[in-house]
């Protein structure tokens, strides 16, 4: 029996700052100080608030500390565990009332409007103990799925909750369901699969829950394997996220254990068990045909549908493929209810979204919130706002296969299908925040060169036309681009749409459609004043010193790397544009704000 | 594992222990003052019989916690207990015997035990 539980965050955020040394200066200080039986530390998954890493929270007081250090350590032992004084130098400022009390985390700005289903358990209970899990009403679902329902009742739920998929695409998932149920029925295997091949650049979602809480995803992919009378599932993580595959390694391990994996589970007569497959860090192994392949150890490219994977998936079987956080809904709406699932959320989107917060934020990090809440909501409130004062630009959703949501916009209500009317995707919940100082051509350059980078290479649309679509993306950023080709990436970003093998080829065109859509003065200003607005672009950049207010101090001459800076001691200097690098070394050290760039 | 049952008896039993990282409005607190004096007139053994017995015996919304020094160092080992809607109870002198009654009567029973409650009046000593 423990009096105190420190809560110390086990993600891979905090993990890299430091949170391992932070666990190991717990257990010594403890035990130095006699209390190794009176406290005990719990390794957990993600709180969320990344940006503030290493997370440790305290209960029962729940008093939330921020960027530990291991030398913070022997001083909550001290204080707040030994003599219950709260450290408060380390408790989240946001915390921190203006008379000096300390208000609960829950009443923060980042944690108020939040709503976490999916993430419920992330950050609360230690994933590399099943036990935890079942305390948390764990494993419940699948005993009341299996000693109740039918698998018609089990389908009727899930489709009744309105859940969609979360990996993007937003394909009702009961519907998914039933169809891999009822389309073959020729007592052959069928196949529950899990796609955690999270590949967008800034998506964090799906790592956070498998590190969090794994066994939400057993439970849910044994519920699934009941409702559409398949025995076997398969987790495709990939290799590139170490912890989630250990944890769900060791949660697998400790289900068999317990027979929640195996024969006869609950004593029904039904046997399920999992697998994990690690893939190789090729991006298109995300689309659910390319996975499949994968699976079945062939080279890892899509292959056109139908037919779908409902009828003809894994092994030409019968296979139905969620996404993780899709998965992580499941146990609770058969728990709760599916019309408890359906309160949340707009007409068309039940229930709630996590989105990773990344970019030009100050609170970069997890979120999960109710569908409906308006972008503003989510960046100003729960993110914190853009840092530095800057303005707010655009948000990027989706990832590779999504587009930009300007400013006009902000307050749009998030939901599959407002996203889709503006131009973007849900995607699988990456959302990237971009100020003034983010020029959208590069944006749109960045996400492309991704998608050719990644592009499988199996259909000519997207082998070639992405590379195309890159190219003149380049000359543009260079100032050698024209009217036309603005005009050509439109047609070519149609074409490829329509024509594309699978999802990664047919939504590769929209960050670069959905920026000229919204942000075509910029190309513009590109290819007709050859000027980057956003000055970010380095070839149509220049600096320059403004005569008036240079001092001659001769500071940025000294640190300019090319040395192309020139003058007199205590007169004004110049810069020779022919040898200038444009590194902005010269702005940096200007104390007279002499130097401009544009 | 072969029954709904056993799964239950792991979950009532994690219940109790993880119910110390609920947060709640209408939760009771218990609260141990363990400043260097509460500490050296034996506090330690109080809160650890306090925390041990409300997850033992799953008292439910209740959270067994720690304070600094209280002001009257005299009394000390000192107990508050604070139930949402009533008076603040204070308990003096206090040993992990007493907490174990103050557990049974109080936390679980809904009265206060008077004869560990701090006395109205507080004499002061004559020099």
């Amino acid at each position: 029996m423990y009096r105190a539980h420190v809560l110390v965050c086990g993600g891979t955020g905090c993990a890299s700052s430091g949170s391992g040394k932070i666990q190991d200066t717990f257990k010594e200080q403890l035990e130095e100080k006699g209390l190794s039986n009176e406290v005990a530390i719990v390794q957990t998954g993600c709180h969320g608030l990344c940006a503030l890493g290493p997370i440790v929270v305290v209960y029962p007081e729940g008093t939330f500390y921020s960027q530990v250090t291991p030398e913070d350590v022997p001083e909550i032992v001290a204080e707040h565990l030994l003599k219950g004084r709260i450290v408060e130098r380390l408790v989240y400022k946001e915390e921190d009332e203006d008379d000096g009390s300390v208000k609960s985390y829950n009443d923060t700005d980042f944690a108020k409007k939040q709503h976490r289903v999916a993430l419920r358990n992330c950050g609360v209970i230690n994933p590399e103990n099943i036990d935890e899990y079942i305390g948390t009403r764990g494993y419940e679902a699948l005993g009341k799925v299996l000693t109740e329902m039918t698998p018609e009742q089990v389908i009727d739920v899930v489709l009744a909750s309105g859940l969609r998929g979360r990996g993007g695409a937003g394909f009702p998932t009961g519907r998914k369901w039933q169809l891999a149920r009822n389309l073959v029925q020729d007592g052959g295997p069928k196949y529950v699969c899990c796609n955690a091949d999270e590949g967008d650049p800034g998506a964090f979602m799906d790592r956070s829950v498998l590190e969090g809480d794994p066994h939400v995803v057993l439970e849910a992919m044994t519920i699934a394997g009941y409702a559409i009378g398949a025995n076997q599932g398969f987790i495709y993580v990939r290799a590139e996220y170490p912890i989630a595959v250990e944890r769900l390694g060791i949660a697998i391990k400790q289900a068999r254990e317990y027979g929640l994996l195996g024969k006869n589970i609950f004593d029904s007569g039904f046997d399920f068990d999992i697998e994990l497959r690690l893939g190789a860090g090729a991006f298109v192994c995300g689309e659910e045909t390319a996975l499949m392949t994968s699976i079945e150890g062939k080279r890892g490219e899509p292959r056109p549908r139908p037919p779908f994977p409902a009828v003809a998936g894994l092994f030409q079987r019968p296979t139905i493929l969620n996404n993780v956080e899709t998965w992580a809904n499941i146990p609770q709406i058969i728990l709760n209810g599916p019309e408890w699932f359906a309160s949340m959320g707009t007409e068309k989107s039940k229930g709630t979204k996590v989105f990773a917060l990344g970019g030009k934020i100050n609170n970069t990090g997890l979120v999960e919130i109710p569908m409906g809440t308006t972008l503003r909501e989510v960046v100003e409130d729960i993110g914190g706002g853009v840092p530095n004062g800057k303005k707010f630009k655009a948000a990027q959703t989706g990832g590779p296969s999504g587009g930009c949501i300007p400013a006009e916009h902000y307050d749009v209500p998030i939901d599959y299908d407002n996203l889709l009317a503006i131009g973007s995707m849900m995607g699988s919940g990456g959302l990237i925040v971009m100020d003034e100082d983010n020029c959208m051509v590069d944006i749109a350059k960045f996400f492309l060169e991704f998608t050719v980078d990644e592009s499988c290479g199996k259909c000519t649309p997207c082998r070639i036309g992405t590379k195309r679509m890159y190219e003149i993306l380049d000359r543009i950023t260079k100032g050698q681009g024209t009217l036309e080709d603005l005009d050509r990436l439109e047609e070519l970003g149609k074409y490829i749409k329509d024509n594309a093998l699978c999802g990664l080829g047919q939504t590769a065109p929209n960050p670069v459609l959905s920026t000229l859509r919204y942000f075509r003065d910029e190309y513009v200003a590109h290819v007709v004043d050859k000027k980057c607005p956003a000055g970010v672009c380095k070839a149509l950049l220049s600096y320059s010193i403004d005569p008036a207010k240079c001092k001659g101090c001769t500071l940025c001459a000294r640190n300019c790397p090319a040395g192309c800076i020139s003058g007199k001691v205590k007169e004004p200097h110049v810069i020779d544009q022919s040898k200038c690098l444009k590194c902005g070394a010269c702005m940096d050290n200007c104390r007279f704000g002499a130097i401009s760039k544009g | 594992m072969k029954s709904l049952e056993e799964l239950k008896a792991i979950r009532e039993r994690m219940q109790g222990q993880l119910g110390m990282r609920e947060e709640g409005e209408d939760q009771t607190r218990v609260v141990v003052g363990m400043a260097t004096c509460g500490i050296a007139a034996g506090a330690r053994p109080v809160l650890n019989k306090f925390a041990e017995l409300v997850q033992e015996r799953g008292i439910k919304n209740t959270i067994v916690t720690q304070t600094g020094c209280i002001g009257i160092c005299r009394f000390e080992p000192i107990v508050e207990i604070y139930e949402p809607g009533k008076p603040k109870v204070t308990y003096v002198h206090m040993d992990a015997e007493k907490a174990e009654e103050v557990v049974t009567r109080h936390l679980q029973g809904g009265q206060v035990v008077k004869e560990y409650v701090i006395p109205a009046t507080i004499s002061v000593p004559s020099k």
